[in-house]
């Protein structure tokens, strides 16, 4: 498993026992980590278990507690992103750090050398955007642009420093297939050209595709070592996670219900100058079934939910149907007493109020619709009530928490979405609609999460999940939609779709209505 | 007579110009500095006393720049460097700067004050009509447009300007790239603070050179309200007190003409329509959108 060091010329980075401590968390504990030059080296873990931390510290946005950093076999202090720029360390973050006020060209010609002309940056980012086949418009406003260009513009940016080392934070997690296949094009092309690469991903798949070697830590500490070339993605899953990951498994076939939700036609102007328009989606979810809407974020998934969830209401009361009842113009609250349930996909301010209880938070998204259990005579909480609901659903799904009836913020990512969803599922809606279910959960409490929402089906309700994670839809939907720029697929069967289609879709190869018939034949 | 009004209407804009031009830049890097009024009202006293003392307009001037800067570095430290809360802590530097300038300016009330000599150009001064419009005014006026071309072309044609946007823009995001986002700002802050400061000589060497208790009247403020209806663009904060400059100088010529308005509204239109022009012209939400700094008034603590 551990591979042997390389000869130390050849090494570029080496991380002996760097330490982070917030408070009494060892966010990275002890870690060594050592990259050769012209080498593609993965760094795996869960979510929590302290990559970017590590990373922020080679980047010199964090300050190590202890430890120490070799760059070229020497010693070398990052005290900051300036620093870490000057040694030719580049990186590429995972939450975008873009100007959205600024055009693409601006943002690149922030991280260039100063002495660069600025009026040529446009001409050389649109150069070598070509080349690298990820092109992009340097004269556009970011804030237009969809969160698939973004991440162009930061891996562009990155590559027009020329550094040694580039660091990329989960790059491809906003790319479709076919744009994340032309980032592992030019990412070989680098190796080649002797550069080296941190990998950050959970995509064990890419992984074993690109990496030559892989670190893998688990709670804030290196795990092991190992070429992943030679692994399998259960193999690295179990590294990662310490124990075996279940899948979630689809026990029977949907069996197609009468419709319970229905999408007819609804059009949306774009709420803001940064936002999507939705245009003319159709769409019917029948209990029974998980429908999936598979796209690249920010191409109009956000605008939809809102549509659905009633926090946008629209020009006609029959562009949607819950359970028969047009409900268009109703606002949220008229839409969950109809049955239906709704998980944003923005946890803490969004579908929880972050320094609010637990119960508190139940009650708050369920003071209408159940509002004889919860709320009594002249207004008054039930709280005993409401307590054992909240223990209820903690119990259902798993919450684990350190206290007994905890802030919403106080619990980790996948405790909280678990609690949230559990809120939900606690009703027995007819209709689900989840936005990102499992974004930013480890991996036990996503299996957790999915096999729930397939439960509900097959319990006879209608499930519609947004995710942008295919693997997730590809696990739980009985058929899946594309969203591309604002526009709805006819939602494709689970049996006729593949990877490489949904890729097009995604993409907008064909924008909106495949004929799944005609591409059979 | 006509030139004389428009003369009179760009002597009662170049501070509110001089004033907001300075905000509009620290502002543009993310710091809202409600100060301003007291800031121009230190920069006042300080021009005045000076001047008085030295007999030279010109080093009440410099002193006013350096007074006003120095006021707004105990803003950037305490805001800043300390984190305390933006909105609070420029009410207080206005409150701070009215009460000091009026202990300061004690002595000065109702000295004859030192005025700027305007400019004497030979022939072109004399042109008819338009030369002393032109060629003949006081010397800050001139100052005050070629500030506004220098604001407006260092924001948005320079590699710094871009930078200090960018700050306005996006704090976290400026600092992972390796800007110095809390040095830059201080210096916007003192850029702002030496323009308040200005400004404030400006009324008390140019405008009345005189001293009186609070002489500012007001005009921080209507500096602070001209940048965020001017949707932080330099040239609209010119139009904006230009215009406010001619309703004001307008309504005073309506009132001695005695037209039967009552005069308090008269008195309040060069607000009204100065609102109202730039609500009209900033009532595209998209370009205000992509001109408010986003992190405008938020602290910046980098984790370390």
């Amino acid at each position: 498993m551990d591979t042997t060091p390389l000869a130390n010329g050849r090494n570029l980075l080496e991380v002996r026992g760097l330490t982070k401590i917030f408070g009494t968390l060892k966010a990275c504990d002890q870690v060594d980590l050592t990259i050769a030059k012209g080498e593609i080296h993965a760094l795996l873990g869960e979510n929590g278990a302290g990559k970017s931390t590590l990373v922020k510290m080679l980047f010199g946005s964090l300050e190590p507690n202890a430890g120490e950093i070799h760059w070229n076999g020497q010693p070398a202090r990052i005290t900051s992103p300036g620093v870490a720029k000057k040694l030719g360390i580049g990186m590429v973050f995972q939450h975008f750090s873009l100007f959205e006020a600024l055009t693409a060209a601006e943002n690149i010609a922030l991280s260039l050398a100063d002495d660069t002309p600025i009026s040529t940056i446009a001409a050389k980012a649109r150069a070598l955007s070509y080349s690298y086949g990820l092109p992009l418009d340097p004269e556009s406003l970011v804030g237009d642009l969809s969160v698939g260009e973004r991440q162009r513009i930061e891996i562009i940016r990155c590559l027009l420093q020329t550094p040694d080392l580039i660091i990329l934070d989960e790059p491809t997690s906003v790319l479709t297939p076919q744009e994340a296949d032309k980032l592992f094009e030019t990412l070989e092309r680098l190796r080649a050209e002797g550069k080296s690469i941190l990998y950050i991903s959970h995509r064990l798949d890419e992984v074993r595709r690109l990496c030559d070697s892989a670190t893998i830590m688990r709670h804030g500490k290196v795990v092991g070592h190992c070429n992943p070339r030679l692994e399998t993605p259960s193999s690295l899953a179990r590294m990662m996670v310490g124990t075996e990951v279940k899948n979630a498994e689809r026990t029977t076939a949907a069996v197609r219900g009468e419709e319970l939700l229905s999408i007819c036609g609804m059009s949306r102007k774009p709420a803001g100058p940064f936002s999507m328009p939705l245009k003319n989606i159709w769409l019917s979810v029948a209990g029974g079934e998980v429908i999936g809407i598979a796209g690249v974020a920010g191409n109009g998934q956000g605008e939809l939910f809102e549509a659905i969830s009633g926090e946008a209401l629209q020009e006609s009361a029959d562009a949607i149907r819950i359970r028969g009842k047009s409900a268009g113009r109703m606002g949220i609250s008229a839409r969950r007493l109809l049955g239906a349930a709704f998980v944003p996909e923005e946890r803490l301010g969004h579908g929880a109020a972050p320094r609010m209880r637990l119960s508190e938070n139940l009650l708050l998204s369920r003071h209408t619709t159940d509002g004889k259990v919860f709320v009594g005579t002249g207004g008054m909480v039930k709280s005993g009530a409401i307590q054992k609901a909240a223990q209820r659903i903690i119990t259902a799904m798993d919450v684990r928490k350190s206290a007994p009836d905890p802030e919403a913020a106080a619990l980790s990512g996948g405790n909280l979405q678990k609690f949230i969803i559990g809120r939900e599922l606690d009703r027995n809606p007819a209709v689900m609609v989840v936005n990102q279910p499992t974004w930013g959960v480890d991996a036990g409490a996503a299996a957790r999460i999915r096999q729930a929402l397939i439960e509900l089906a097959r319990a006879g309700s209608a499930v519609l999940v947004i995710s942008q994670d295919l693997d997730e839809l590809f696990e739980i939907s009985d058929s899946i939609a594309v969203m591309h720029n604002g526009e709805l697929s006819k939602p494709i069967p689970i049996a006729e779709a593949t990877l490489e289609r949904i890729g097009l879709l995604m993409g907008g190869a064909e924008p909106g209505h495949l004929d799944p018939a005609k591409e059979v034949a | 007579m006509f030139e004389g009004i428009l003369i009179t209407i760009a002597t009662a804009a170049t501070p509110l110009l001089i004033a907001s031009v300075g905000e509009l830049v620290v502002e543009r890097s993310g710091v809202l500095n409600l100060g301003v009024e007291g800031m121009m009202v230190m920069g006042a006293v300080t021009g005045f006393g000076v001047a008085l003392a030295t007999g030279s307009p010109w080093l009440g001037v410099l002193a006013a720049i350096i007074v006003g800067a120095l006021f707004s570095l105990l803003f950037g430290f305490l805001t800043l460097t300390l984190v305390t809360n933006q909105v609070a802590t420029g009410l207080a530097l206005t409150l701070l700067g009215l009460g000091l300038s009026g202990m300061l300016g004690e002595s000065f009330v109702g000295q004859p004050g030192v005025k700027m000599d305007y400019i004497y150009i030979p022939v072109l001064t004399d042109l008819p009509l338009v030369g002393k419009l032109f060629f003949g005014q006081d010397p800050l006026f001139y100052v005050s447009l070629l500030l506004t071309a220098g604001v407006a072309y260092f924001l948005f044609r320079t590699r710094a300007g871009l930078t200090l946007r960018s700050i306005g823009d996006n704090h976290t995001s400026a600092h992972a790239l390796g800007i110095n986002v809390i040095g830059i700002r201080y210096l916007a802050v003192m850029f702002g603070g030496a323009c308040a400061g200005l400004a404030g000589a400006y009324l008390s060497l140019v405008y009345t050179p005189q001293w009186i208790e609070n002489m500012t009247a007001g005009r921080g403020w209507i500096a602070l309200a001209l940048v965020v209806f001017a949707s932080w663009r330099p040239w609209r904060v010119l139009a904006g007190a230009y215009l406010f400059g001619a309703v004001s100088i307008g309504q005073l010529h309506a009132q001695a003409l005695g037209i039967g308005v009552p005069s308090q509204l008269l008195s309040s239109l060069p607000y009204l329509a100065t609102i109202v022009v730039l609500v009209l012209i900033s009532r595209n939400r998209r370009l205000t959108m992509v001109n408010t700094p986003a992190s405008l008034g938020r602290p910046f603590v980098p984790d370390r």
